[in-house]
């Protein structure tokens, strides 16, 4: 690790042990960036597990750090509200500009419908169907790798892996695939100069290209024969070929934004985690049979959403702790799946635990991810193909890290393939 | 103790036993039956423990609660049949139950 962000590490530890806890923040950007976090979450699953924060650049706000609390507020949604108009499911308040209908920000019962109708899309059987491409478009990414210079992996695999996957999924024009990693970037960007849209205008605009790339492609497909694509199915699906433009776009941007930076964050956070556990991966280079547990236990060592958010919309005690109507309320996955009480050696990749997908990165509850089960047969393609080849990955730096409480995941990480 | 048998999706069947008062799904979590994964590890919450119940037991098994009702409308394939099996409890009356699992969880 180089000097500064180890110094980073160092301060912050330090002083998520000596702030009053009254004052103890955890949902500082910075702090995740530096991926210094850990020690505050340590504390307060220790000494204040449900934890109010009066006053932060997000507005008060309650922290669920244990996994047995964070399962009790994910699974009432009833008093825990997901609701885009209440601020939604980030910390950051949802913007009321260009709001697009997405499940993920409703609550029952409108949530339920628009659920079941995306759900059979990445239900098992579908996925199978979808495995073969897949695979060969891993394969040749793989096959094409330099060897022996460094390169990007987060760049050269992980975006470009989850690109061409997402491209798959909606049989998306190929050569224009980044635009998808683009417009999901934009979607869940704050504007702000060296952002990833300067304005806000301009983050209007290119939403506003999406909607019509979109749109274009909903024509073709609805006058077409079925196929087996994503939107092809939601054009021709009976519950779905009378959606609005608007619920048809929100859903699709659900789907691209929902399966587009947690893989790819999975992607480059598997590799991270073997160069700091390397007995665990000769492990599973040894029992190839393993990939089963281990790509759930990547997921969870990753915890590529950091956490989600509810608003009360009744008063409720928990744990002691009396929050009210209106509060802000996180539940922090980054932190429950830490917690040792439930997880043994929390800190610690192990590729063989016995129920390793006992964890809360995809939360748990009517939002639990649609695409869990997707987003971990990319991850195991991926670890497949890489092990047929043996492939013998170094990193050679520490990876830079997204600067957001939000997002787990990484800019960039350099790394060689030594054979 | 009582047992309940699992029948994969390929045909395969697992009896494997259970203690009165335990779920099926602990059980075939505990006993590696392939097809039920069991997630959230029993709190009617993920839907990965989706089996489909013989017509002789389904009478014994008991209703879905409307929280299993709810989880159960976003599985795949769910059918007339299907149960969340961590909401099923294991009773003498219920030794030698038969369940079908689907052809993934979700
Ligand atoms: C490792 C990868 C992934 C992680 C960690 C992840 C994580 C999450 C989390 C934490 C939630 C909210 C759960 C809650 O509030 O209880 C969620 C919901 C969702 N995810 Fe994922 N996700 C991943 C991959 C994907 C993929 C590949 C897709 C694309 C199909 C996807 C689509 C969705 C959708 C549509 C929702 C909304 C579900 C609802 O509100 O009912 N996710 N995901």
């Amino acid at each position: 690790m180089n000097h500064i962000s180890m110094d980073a590490v160092r301060a912050a530890e330090a002083r998520a042990w000596s702030t009053p806890l009254a004052d103890l923040a955890p949902a500082d950007p910075q702090l995740f960036k530096d991926n210094a976090h850990w020690a505050y979450f340590e504390r307060l699953r220790k000494e204040d597990p449900i934890h109010f924060t009066r006053d932060s650049e997000f507005g008060p706000y309650w922290s669920i750090t244990k996994y047995k609390d964070i399962m009790a507020v994910d699974t009432n949604h009833k008093v825990f509200s997901s609701l885009s108009t209440l601020g939604g499911i980030a910390i950051r308040d949802q913007r009321a500009d260009f709001p697009l209908p997405m499940f993920i920000a409703m609550d029952p019962p409108i949530h339920d419908a628009q659920r079941k109708v995306v759900s059979p899309i990445v239900a098992p059987g579908n996925l199978a169907i979808l495995e073969h491409t897949i695979r060969e478009r891993a394969q040749t990414i793989l096959d094409g790798l330099p060897r022996g210079e460094a390169f990007d992996w987060v760049d050269r695999v992980s975006i470009e892996l989850t690109t061409q996957m997402l491209a798959t999924l909606f049989d998306f024009p190929f050569h224009d695939r980044r635009k998808l990693t683009r417009w999901s970037d934009v979607a869940t960007s704050v504007a702000g100069p060296g952002g990833v849209v300067e304005t806000e205008e301009q983050r209007q605009a290119e939403l506003r290209e999406c909607a019509g790339y979109f749109m274009t492609l909903w024509n073709q497909r609805v006058n077409a024969p079925p196929t087996t694509d994503l939107i092809s199915m939601l054009a021709h699906g009976e519950s779905t070929r009378n959606m609005t433009p608007q619920e048809f776009l929100g859903n699709l941007i659900l789907l691209i934004v929902g399966g587009n930076d947690t893989t790819r964050n999975s992607l480059t956070g598997g590799l991270y985690a073997f160069s700091k556990f390397p007995a665990q991966y000769q492990k599973l280079r040894a029992n190839h049979d393993l990939l089963d547990s281990t790509v759930p236990e990547i997921i969870r060592w990753q915890t590529p959403l950091a956490h989600m958010r509810r608003t009360a919309v009744s008063d409720i005690e928990l744990g002691g702790k009396h929050i009210k109507a209106g509060d802000k309320v996180i539940m922090w996955y980054v932190s429950g799946n830490r917690d040792e009480e439930v997880i043994e050696n929390p800190n610690e990749l192990v590729v063989d635990r016995a129920r390793p997908r006992q964890h809360l990165s995809f939360g748990f509850g009517v939002h639990r991810c649609v695409g869990n089960r997707l987003a971990e047969m990319q991850l195991r393609i991926v670890w497949e193909e890489i092990l047929k080849r043996d492939l013998d990955i170094e990193v050679l730096e520490e990876p830079e890290r997204v600067m957001s409480t939000f997002v787990r995941g990484y800019t960039s990480m350099p790394v060689r393939i030594r054979n | 103790m009582p047992k309940v048998t699992f029948i994969e999706h390929n045909g395969t069947a697992h009896t494997v036993e259970a203690a009165n008062g335990e779920s099926l799904m602990r059980a075939a979590v505990d006993n590696n039956v392939p097809g039920i994964d069991g997630d959230c590890g029993g709190e009617c919450a993920c839907a990965t423990c989706h089996v489909y119940v013989e017509a002789d037991w389904w009478e014994k098994v008991g209703g879905r609660t409307e929280t299993e009702e709810t989880m159960l409308s976003f599985a795949a394939a769910t059918k007339d049949n299907s149960r969340l099996c961590c909401q099923i409890m294991m009773s003498d009356a219920l030794d030698g139950i038969v369940v079908h699992t689907p052809d993934g969880q979700h």
